[in-house]
């Protein structure tokens, strides 16, 4: 943390929802320093209770297409990760490799080592379900199962991966109220999802996707759907999840990367295969991008 | 400059509908009406055309004419075109219905003289075609298409639903063959899937016709129709709940079991209801297969069996005014036993998604 960043939070006077209306890009990176100061030292990184998820080399193809390359990435726990990049740079697809969804694009192939825990999770012999359990996913849409209720979306994996758990009751309140949908559909919790705005479906999602008690939770552009007033409870569910689970989360929307992440990594295709660029703390790339290409794309200047 | 909407009471705003006909829109659609029937007439009249054909013809042609003209001119050569196709679709609607009311008509104009009381208690053991309406009845042909349909529904559904799902969701090496061949069977005339019984089952096996037999030869029929109905609804389910299931960690079949065939519910049943609508009145195969019978028989595995098909062919080949009665009686009950069953299936499909 430097002092110009510490400068930056007093002027904010350290509240997110004066930073959320800055509109500049010239204000990410005191954004993204007033979010660093917020959650402190620990989370940025320092790496005392060792790596999570590790990704080591990663390509993907579609077909003969090669989409990915070469990727390595750490993820901590308890840190927030952003993805950041223009349209078709690989960054959804590198998302995807990282739970096996990837794979379920027909002529999808990959390269390179995801290690969770310490272990590949492409190793053969691993149990897939077992690693989407550990590595949950919010998709860009949202997508709560048309048939269920919100309880039963709540509870829906429980049951599809055939996991037992004592008091479900405890375990409905407390996935919602994570996900900050508690108090809206506390009297409600027989009626279909469906009936939820598009921003309280998306927290249904990732209240269902909680639990299951994922180490790691994907989010693939959650907000794109979304209107401002549900991306701002979105981005606030993330704040406190970020204590418990290790998010990684890919945008289109620099100031949301600035907003909710400790660490970005910025990756651009040039026609080939799609590489990260840079990665780090988020104040570090958003304030001194080290690639010339970072800096063009935080500022605003293509992409 | 802003403005600031002022607080203000609204009880005297009364909510309207300004896009829909006026009085005199209606009057004018009257009014060419009229004029097309008057010009169908006058047409008629004074032409060599006739017959009840040429009116509907030359009404809706007079209808499509005038009703472009006036459009046209009011509005504009646009507003002309509009109007036309407006008025050609309705027309085409009208043409796909009136069949329909058609067929609904005259079967309950002959066939309700034959309704009586004695058609649901009673069989045609002691009765004959020829003899007095009110003496014999149909219970036992009813009875016995219900159990053969619902035996070849029983059969048809899990294979039909299963081979959907294989092509859908598993969509493994032998998809594209297996398509292709529900496809071909699904253009099966039922005179040769009976014969295939015949000769694969009843003279190399059992011996004997029996109403089994002739449920699976409907089921043959059957199966291609609920395979590519279920097919094309499983597709309509979106990938990203197949991938939120197992992103969820469920396996793919749990993730097919709960998530995909519960949101596909309602169609899956529209495809029940479509292989059902294939089989319920096909002759041919009971013919061939289960025979015909005079009495009740609740045994599908053993003895010949009546159902309302063969009733109805009976009827009408014995050739009196009464066998005819008889026979339109049992075809009016047979469509009455189509709307009862679709109405059933359709509200089991949609209960769950009324909640």
């Amino acid at each position: 943390m430097t002092d110009e960043a510490n400068n930056d939070i007093t002027n904010e006077n350290n509240g997110e929802e004066k930073a959320m209306e800055t509109k500049n890009n010239s204000s990410l990176a005191s954004v993204s320093a007033a979010r660093a100061a917020k959650v402190g030292e620990s989370r940025v990184g320092t790496g005392a209770i060792g790596v999570g998820l590790e990704a080591r080399g990663v390509h993907a193809w579609f077909g003969q297409k090669h989409a990915l390359a070469n990727v390595s990435m750490d993820f901590w726990p308890g840190t927030v990760t952003a993805l950041i990049g223009p349209s078709g740079c690989g960054k959804s697809t590198f998302l995807r490799t990282l739970n096996r969804m990837h794979e379920f694009i027909p002529g999808a192939a990959m390269a390179g080592e995801v290690l969770l825990n310490g272990d590949d999770i492409y190793a053969p012999g691993t149990d897939v379900t077992k690693i989407r359990l550990k590595v949950g996913m919010v998709f860009q849409k949202p997508n709560p199962f048309p048939s269920m209720t919100i309880e039963e979306n709540v509870l829906a994996g429980l049951k599809l991966a055939q996991l037992k758990v004592e008091n479900k009751n405890e375990l409905l309140e407390e996935c919602l109220t994570r996900a900050g949908l508690w108090n809206e559909v506390k009297d409600r919790l027989k009626s279909h999802g469906g009936a939820l705005s598009g921003g309280q479906q998306q927290r249904l999602c990732i209240a269902r996707s909680l639990a299951v008690r994922p180490q790691v939770l994907l989010m693939d552009e959650p907000c794109s759907a979304l209107d401002p007033g549900s991306t701002l409870k979105i981005e606030e569910t993330i704040g406190h999840l970020a204590d418990s689970v290790t998010i990684i989360i890919v945008t289109h929307n620099m100031q949301q990367a600035a907003r909710v992440s400790d660490n970005t990594a910025f990756f651009l295709s040039d026609g080939g295969p799609g590489q990260m660029i840079e990665s780090g703390p988020t104040n570090e790339i958003f304030s001194r991008p080290k690639d010339e290409r970072t800096e063009n794309y935080v500022t605003g200047r293509f992409g | 400059m802003t403005t600031v909407a002022p607080v203000k009471n609204f009880d005297d705003v009364k909510p309207q509908t300004p896009w829909s006909a006026s009085m005199r829109d209606r009057q004018m659609t009257l009014g060419l009406v009229i004029a097309a029937v008057v010009t169908s007439f006058v047409i008629v009249g004074i032409t060599p055309m006739k017959g009840k054909l040429a009116y509907f013809v030359i009404f809706f042609a007079a209808l499509l004419a005038l009703d472009y003209t006036y459009s046209r001119l009011k509005f504009g050569k646009a507003a002309g075109v509009d109007s036309f196709f407006k008025t050609l679709f309705t027309v085409a609607i009208c043409i796909t219905v009136l069949p329909i009311v058609s067929i609904l008509w005259s079967v309950w104009q002959r066939g309700h003289k034959g309704l009586h009381w004695t058609l649901f208690t009673q069989n045609m053991k002691q009765a004959d075609f020829t003899g007095p309406v009110g003496q014999g009845g149909l219970i036992h042909a009813i009875i016995g298409t219900l159990i053969i349909i619902a035996i070849a529904v029983v059969i048809s559904v899990p294979i039909g639903i299963l081979t959907a799902i294989y092509l859908t969701e598993i969509r493994g090496r032998f998809s594209r063959p297996i398509a292709f061949l529900v496809q071909a069977m699904s253009g099966v005339p039922s005179i040769v899937a009976g014969l295939f019984i015949l000769a694969a089952i009843v003279y190399p096996l059992t011996r004997h016709f029996n109403g089994f037999e002739g449920s699976i030869a409907l089921a043959i029929l059957m199966i291609p129709t609920v395979a590519r109905t279920s097919e094309e609804v499983l597709r309509l389910i979106p990938e990203d709940l197949r991938e939120a299931g197992l992103a969820l960690g469920g396996t793919q079949w749990r993730s097919v079991a709960l998530i995909v065939i519960p949101a596909a519910r309602s169609g899956l049943f529209t495809a029940i209801i479509l292989g059902v609508a294939r089989i319920i009145g096909e002759t041919a195969p009971i013919v061939l297969l289960t025979g015909g019978a005079n009495v009740m028989n609740i045994n599908p595995f053993s003895g010949t069996m009546e159902s309302l098909p063969l009733y109805i062919w009976t009827g009408l080949l014995a050739g009196t005014p009464e066998s005819f009665t008889r026979a339109w009686a049992g075809i009016l009950i047979l469509l009455a036993l189509v709307i009862i069953l679709f109405t059933g299936a359709r509200y089991l499909g949609s209960k769950k998604a009324a909640n």
